[in-house]
């Protein structure tokens, strides 16, 4: 099992979502976070003075999958998040040891 | 049978005219009597209503000055806003509204009618209506200042500031412009200083003192770097913003038709020229703001919308409506210029804008009744206008800063920098306005 969280841009979220769906991944969990990479923020104008937004608003994917369909869920991320343009986020990938569903205390792929 | 049903139908039907004419039979004198009766109570219900329209503008102030700051400032902003008039209030049923429209010995201002004391002399209720209509503006002039001074201001101190103005600062001006209204008699208004509903009384006086104000408490953490460049502290709510200008807009209608003070067919012209020189402003802004910052700036276009107003105010029975357009639309020009330059050339930090809005745009006001005045164009008119703008500048700036500057060196003006820092409602008033909701930084 491997966990993918990918940090994508806010506008990206709805049509990332409806892919996976439709191509039966399980779940996901998603949160607002901010930050920078190599974007570095971006700037705003306010009253005619510039201002530096240092942490730019993302929104962060969590989705645990098997193995074997690692690849493609990263390739739908990539298709459905990617503009070309710097801003476009990340993915990491992480080894997960164990999952349980709390409810039926199933442990293991079925508990995903 | 028949006869009598009818007799009992046709008593029924004059019975209510036998009953309300009984007594004397209308005559001419009577009648005009009436009419004149009518007449005076519209001017009651019309001052009032307006008196009314203009208390609704301090939730416009409210709203503009919270949106065009941050979240952690909300309560004390509201707070101000709301002590403003309710000090205010009493403050100028205390001593104002005497100082301002008491008849006077000194000529420079009134010395009679404290605490209603000319109702207990001759019972004319007229005073209440008159007082009700004057206390509102001096509310206006008050709360404009606390916008200038917002996010740094020590709320003990500003209550002391606010009482000040309603109590002394505003009246004493407005008794040397508008005394005459009731029994007092101004200087200003002897040489012929027109400023009809208060671009200078009201909003001049009011964008002085928020100079002194912004000056004396400096500007807020972070506004400039240290090679004093001005850096962006973007406002929580531009909805806000733009909800409290509408409101203002509104309020305006109380404010300029109802200085009449009587309800006659001037009002409607009135209308027409505050609506053109808002909208005027608003649009100058706008296109300003684009020509100079690259983007139609929202503040600034609301800014622009304020600018007309005041603008209009002093003029607005004395200019044709293509002057009112023309007054709105030099001072959505100005309003935008006069804030970068107050932020990038002398550095002052004046959040909203009240300096350039209220303090600048109410003397180019002051000055264009002068000059785009119906009756003619001459300069000794323009002349006295000057005189007058310079007097307002003279008595409110020096007196404002003084006042500041005591109230620095003894109970404190300004928040200490960590109260500043974390939000002067969770540091001044213990709680938050908005709990419930995620902050980032």
């Amino acid at each position: 099992m491997k966990k993918i969280e990918a940090i994508i841009r806010p506008s990206k979220l709805e049509g990332l979502h409806a892919e996976l769906q439709e191509a039966g991944f399980a779940g996901i969990t998603v949160t607002e976070v901010r930050g920078y990479g190599r974007q570095k923020g971006h700037k705003e104008i306010y009253r005619g003075a510039e201002y530096k937004l240092e942490f730019v608003p993302k929104i962060k994917i969590e989705l645990v999958c098997p193995n074997e369909t690692v690849e493609k869920a990263i390739k739908i991320i990539i298709e459905k998040s990617k503009t070309g343009k710097i801003g476009d986020g990340k993915i990491f990938i992480v080894n997960i040891e164990d999952a349980i569903r709390i409810r039926t205390e199933e442990s293991g792929e079925s508990a995903l | 049978m028949k006869l009598l049903n009818k007799k009992i139908i046709l008593f029924l039907i004059l019975f209510p005219a036998v009953v309300f004419c009984k007594g004397t039979n209308p005559t001419v004198e009577s009648n005009a009597n009436d009419i004149a009766n009518v007449q005076i109570n519209v001017n009651y219900v019309w001052t009032l209503l307006a008196a009314f329209l203009v208390f609704f503008m301090q939730a416009g102030f409210a709203m503009v000055e919270t949106g065009l700051t941050r979240a952690k400032n909300a309560i004390n902003i509201m707070m101000k806003n709301f002590m403003d008039f309710s000090l205010g209030s009493l403050a100028y049923w205390l001593v104002g509204f005497g100082l301002m429209f008491g008849a006077t010995t000194t000529g420079w201002f009134g010395t009679n009618g404290f605490l209603f004391g000319d109702f207990i002399k001759d019972k004319d209720p007229w005073l209440f209506a008159f007082w009700m209509f004057q206390v509102v503006f001096a509310a206006t002039a008050a709360t404009i200042v606390s916008g200038a001074m917002a996010e740094r201001t020590k709320f003990v101190g500003y209550l002391i500031y606010s009482v000040v103005i309603s109590a002394f600062i505003y009246p004493i001006f407005g008794s040397w412009a508008w005394g005459s209204l009731y029994h007092g008699n101004g200087w200003l208004e002897n040489l012929g200083f027109i400023d009809f509903a208060g671009s200078t009384v009201v909003h001049s006086v009011g964008g002085w003192a928020a100079l002194a104000g912004a000056i004396v408490l400096g500007p807020r953490i972070g506004k400039f770097t240290k090679d004093g460049r001005p850096k962006a502290i973007p406002g929580h709510n531009l909805v806000l913003v733009a909800l409290g200008t509408f409101i203002l807009w509104f309020g305006w209608f109380g404010f300029n038709p109802g200085s009449t003070t009587a309800a006659n067919t001037d009002i409607a012209l009135i209308a027409v020229t505050t609506n053109l020189a808002a909208a005027a402003g608003a649009v100058a802004a706008m296109f300003t703001a684009w020509f100079f910052i690259g983007k139609p700036d929202i503040s600034m276009s609301l800014n622009g919308a304020l600018a007309g107003l005041v603008s209009i105010t002093a003029g607005c029975a004395n200019v044709s409506p293509t002057g009112a357009v023309i007054i709105g639309l030099i001072a959505g020009m100005l309003v935008v210029n006069s804030v970068l330059f107050f932020e990038r050339v002398l550095k002052i930090d004046d959040p909203v804008g009240a300096v350039s809005v209220h303090g600048v745009c109410g003397a180019w006001g002051t000055l264009a009744v002068g000059i785009f005045n119906t009756s003619g164009f001459n300069l000794s008119a323009v002349g006295v206008q000057l005189l007058g703008i310079g007097a307002a500048f003279l008595w409110v700036f020096p007196t404002a800063f003084i006042l500041f500057k005591i109230i620095d060196k003894t109970i404190g003006l300004r928040v200490s920098e960590d109260e500043e820092l974390n939000g002067l409602d969770i540091e001044e008033h213990g709680m938050e306005a908005y709990p419930d909701f995620e902050k980032v930084f």
